[in-house]
């Protein structure tokens, strides 16, 4: 059977502005300039995506090396769709308050249930 | 390898592949390589509220090791070749 060579899955994808999805949730932007079969990835120009609710911010990263086993998901950046539609760029001062105000309210909700949690408990 | 040729013949079907981070996303498969990572063309994502950055990605690179499950269109599935293939395979 005729398998191509390991690692030559991304030729494609070479010098395309990428969207990288890591395992910890994480999003970088950049340009692929090099990867191998592991999926270990060079980006150049890369920035962080920090996504709250459908607000978003880029911060600069420079270039950065993404160890292959951290990448969920490459996806090619359609130039006419980007930014996403329906989401809207804020500067990262205010992306870092919406993602204190995102974990304030999570807290919350987990404090809410907690309480709840503990009234059944009486049941 | 039987895996590997069996999303061989799927090229070109949609499918929705769920990741190990439960985003599910459905597409054509364009291609599969020996790690079954796979590429996925006209992508789009079943829960698109929870994740709108995906709207700017039309085609995509999944890692295979993230994979947690492929749905499969039904009527592309020969359960009885693929039995056989197995038999034939764990012979050697």
């Amino acid at each position: 059977m005729e398998v191509p060579p390991p690692g030559t899955a991304l030729v494609e994808e070479l010098d395309k502005r990428l969207l990288v999805q890591l395992r910890d949730g994480r999003k970088i932007v950049g340009i692929l300039r090099s990867f191998d079969q592991f999926a270990n990835l060079v980006l150049e120009a890369a920035v962080e995506r920090v996504v709250v609710g459908h607000q978003f911010a880029d911060t600069p990263l420079g270039l950065y090396v993404v160890r292959g086993e951290n990448v969920v998901l490459l996806g090619e950046i359609d130039e006419h769709r980007d930014p996403p539609p329906n989401m809207e760029k804020v500067t990262e001062a205010e992306i870092r308050q919406a993602q204190r105000a995102e974990k304030e309210a999570e807290k919350i909700k987990k404090t809410m249930k907690a309480r709840m949690d503990f009234l059944l408990d009486f049941e | 390898m039987l895996f590997y040729s069996y999303f061989k013949t799927l090229v070109g079907k949609e499918v929705t592949v769920e990741l190990k981070n439960d985003l599910a996303i459905t597409g054509t498969l364009h291609s599969v390589d020996q790690y079954l990572n796979v590429k996925l063309h006209s992508v789009k994502v079943t829960n698109e509220t929870k994740y709108p950055h995906m709207l700017s990605v039309r085609n995509c690179f999944i890692r295979g090791s993230v994979v947690r499950y492929v749905q499969l269109p039904a009527n592309s599935i020969d359960v009885e070749i693929l039995h056989d293939a197995t038999r034939r395979e764990a012979r050697g």
